[in-house]
C-alpha cells in the first residue's frame, strides 16, 4: 500500500489516520489552486528569508558603509537595491526587516485570534447578559478606527516595536470575536450540540470540544486575509515613528526615512513598498485559497 | 410504579403554548408511542423530558426523580434520545470515535475500546466504520451511530424522536428492526415520536394521540388495529394512514 492510498484511506485504522487523511485531503484541495499556491510560495518565501536573513544578507543592516562614497547609491550589481542615506545596503536592511515583519505577523495571530475566539464563541454559546456584556465591550473597541486605537496604546505604552504588537492584537480581536460569535449562534442549537449536553457534557466541554472547532476554519481564513492589513498597520506605525525604532530595518519606518529623497533618490521609499506589497499579496492570495477549502458555506 | 410520569405538562416558549397539559405514564420496559400532525407539540414533549425545553408547568418525574432545570449525571446515564435527523445531530468534524467515546469520557467510564467496539456491533456496523467522519457515512448508517452514541451509555430509557422519517423506506424498516431487537436484548424503555401510525403501530404497545399541544385520546395497540378510536381525529388520522383513496370510492 503506497502512503497515498494509506492517506486517502476510507476505512482508517487510528485516529492518526483518519486526521491526516483529512489534512491530506484539505491539501489536496488547496494544492488544486494556483493562486492560493502563489500566495503559499510568497509566504515561505517570508518566512525561509527571515530564518536565514544573517546568511542572505551581502551587507550589515545597521552599519553602513562609508558615508563620503556610498551613500544614496542607486541600484547597482553591488547594491542591489541601493544605499540609503547612511550609506546602508538596503537589500541587506530588506532581508533583515523580513524577521520584524514576521514577528509582527505571528505574535498578533497568536495573541489576537485566541482572545477573540474565546470571546466570541463565549458570547455566542451562552447569550443573555453575557453576550451583552462581551459584545458592547467588542462594539468599543471596534468603533475606534484601527489605526488610531493603535496609536493611541502605543502612545501609552511607549514606542518601540513589542508595544506596537501589542496595540495591533488589543485592536484585532474584535472582528474575529464578532464572526466566532455568529458561527456559534448558527450552531448552538443544532442537534449535535443538543446531543453533547444530553449526554452531561459541561459547557467548557462543549465550546472548546464542539463549537470552537467549528469556528476556527473560518475565522483562521479571516485572520490569514487580515495579515495584510495588521503589516501595514505595523508599517503605519513605523512611519509614523511609533513603531520600530531606528536602527531597526523595519519596512514602515524605511519608507518613513526615504520619504524626505522620493523624488531624487526613489529606490529608498520603493524598496521596503515593494517587499510590503509582496507579503500583503502573499497573505491575501493564500487566505483566498483557504476559503474555498475551509469555509464549509462557501464550498459548493 | 410507573419508571415515567408525566403530568399536567405545559410548555411555553414565550408566547407560543406548545403543549397544554399532557398526562401519561410508561411503565419500566414498555414501548410508548406519541403520533400527532406536524405542530402538534409531540417531539416537545420529550425535549422538555430530556431537558432541551422548558417545564413551564406540571411534573415530569425519571424513576421516582423529579426533573427540574438542573438535570444530573445520573439522569443523563439513565436516559438518552435519539434525534430525527441524522444528518444533523453527528458533529461534521469528529470522527465515530470520538463521538462514542466522548460520553464514556464525560461519565468515567473504563474499558473505552471494548465498549466502542462492541457498541458499533451492536447496531450492525463493521469496525472498519470506527475512524470514519460522519460524511463519509450514508443516511441509515448515521442513523446507527447515532443509536450507538445513545446506548453506549446504557441507558434505561430511550427517548426516539421520529428516529426513521429522515430515511428512505427500505431503511426505515432495518433502523425499526435494530430499535426492536436492542430493546429486547436490553429491556429499554422508549418513548416513540412519529407521525407515521405504521411505525407506532409496529413499535409500540400503548400510544397518545396530540393536537394543538393537547392529548386527544390514549390507545392500545389493539385498538388501533381493531380500528376502536373514540375521538374524530383519531379516526381521521386512522384514515389518513390508509392512504390515498379515490374521492368516488368514499362517497
Amino acid at each position: 500500500m503506497t502512503r497515498t492510498e494509506w492517506l486517502l484511506s476510507e476505512q482508517p485504522a487510528s485516529r492518526r489516520q483518519a486526521r491526516l487523511g483529512q489534512a491530506y485531503r484539505t491539501w489536496l484541495a488547496l494544492k488544486a489552486n494556483r493562486l492560493a499556491m502563489v500566495g503559499l510560495t510568497l509566504v515561505l518565501a517570508l518566512i525561509a528569508v527571515a530564518l536565514l536573513a544573517p546568511w542572505i544578507a551581502p551587507y550589515d543592516p545597521i552599519v553602513g558603509g562609508d558615508l563620503r562614497t556610498d551613500r544614496l547609491q542607486p541600484p547597482s550589481w553591488e547594491h542591489p537595491m541601493g544605499t540609503d542615506d547612511l550609506a546602508r545596503d538596503i537589500f541587506s536592511r530588506v532581508i533583515h526587516g523580513a524577521r520584524l515583519t514576521l514577528m509582527v505577523v505571528v505574535l498578533v495571530a497568536v495573541i489576537a485570534t485566541p482572545i477573540g475566539l474565546a470571546i466570541g464563541t463565549t458570547a455566542g454559546y451562552f447569550g443573555g447578559w453575557i453576550d451583552t456584556v462581551l459584545m458592547r465591550a467588542t462594539d468599543i473597541f471596534l468603533a475606534f478606527p484601527r489605526l488610531i486605537l493603535a496609536l493611541a496604546f502605543v502612545a501609552a505604552l511607549g514606542p518601540g516595536i513589542e508595544n506596537a504588537i501589542i496595540a495591533i492584537a488589543l485592536t484585532s480581536w474584535p472582528p474575529y470575536a464578532r464572526l466566532a460569535r455568529a458561527e456559534t449562534l448558527t450552531i448552538r442549537d443544532s442537534d449535535f450540540i443538543n446531543a453533547a449536553r444530553l449526554q452531561g457534557a459541561s459547557s467548557l466541554r462543549i465550546l472548546w470540544g464542539h463549537v470552537t472547532p467549528l469556528c476556527l476554519s473560518s475565522v483562521v481564513v479571516r485572520v490569514t486575509l487580515d495579515m495584510a492589513g495588521i503589516i501595514l498597520t505595523a508599517a503605519g506605525l513605523g512611519f509614523l515613528g511609533l513603531g520600530a525604532q531606528p536602527p531597526q530595518p523595519e519596512w514602515g519606518a524605511m519608507i518613513a526615512g526615504g520619504r524626505r529623497f522620493i523624488i531624487d533618490y526613489w529606490w529608498v521609499a520603493t524598496m521596503p513598498g515593494l517587499a510590503i506589497f509582496a507579503v500583503s499579496l502573499g497573505f491575501n492570495l493564500l487566505g483566498d485559497g483557504l476559503r474555498d477549502v475551509l469555509d464549509p458555506k462557501a464550498r459548493k | 410504579m410507573a419508571l415515567i410520569d408525566v403530568s399536567d405538562l405545559h410548555v411555553r416558549f414565550g408566547e407560543v403554548h406548545a403543549v397544554r397539559g399532557v398526562s401519561f405514564r410508561v411503565a419500566e420496559g414498555e414501548s410508548y408511542g406519541i403520533v400527532g400532525e406536524s405542530g402538534s407539540g409531540k417531539s416537545t414533549v420529550l425535549r422538555a423530558i430530556c431537558g432541551l425545553a422548558p417545564i413551564s408547568e406540571g411534573r415530569v418525574t425519571v424513576a421516582g426523580e423529579e426533573l427540574g432545570r438542573r438535570r444530573s449525571a445520573g439522569f443523563h446515564r439513565r436516559l438518552q434520545m435519539v434525534f430525527q435527523d441524522p444528518y444533523a445531530s453527528l458533529h461534521p468534524r469528529h470522527t465515530i470515535d470520538r463521538v462514542l467515546s466522548e460520553p464514556l469520557a464525560i461519565h468515567g467510564f473504563d474499558d473505552r475500546e471494548a465498549r466502542i467496539l462492541r457498541a458499533l456491533d451492536e447496531v450492525g456496523l463493521g469496525r472498519g466504520f470506527r475512524f470514519r467522519y460522519p460524511h463519509q457515512l450514508s443516511g441509515g448508517q448515521r442513523q446507527r451511530v447515532a443509536i450507538a452514541r445513545a446506548l453506549i451509555l446504557e441507558p434505561r430509557v430511550m427517548l426516539l424522536d421520529e428516529p426513521t422519517s429522515a430515511l428512505d423506506a427500505s431503511i426505515q424498516a432495518e433502523v425499526l428492526n435494530l430499535l426492536d431487537r436492542l430493546r429486547a436484548e436490553r429491556g429499554l424503555t422508549y418513548i416513540l415520536v412519529s407521525h407515521d401510525l405504521a411505525v407506532v403501530a409496529h413499535m409500540c404497545e400503548r400510544l397518545l394521540v396530540m393536537q394543538h399541544g393537547q392529548a386527544v385520546e390514549e390507545l392500545t395497540r389493539a385498538d388501533l388495529r381493531a380500528r376502536a378510536a373514540r375521538e374524530t381525529y383519531t379516526r381521521d388520522l386512522l384514515a389518513a394512514s390508509e392512504g390515498y383513496r379515490p374521492a368516488e370510492s368514499i362517497r
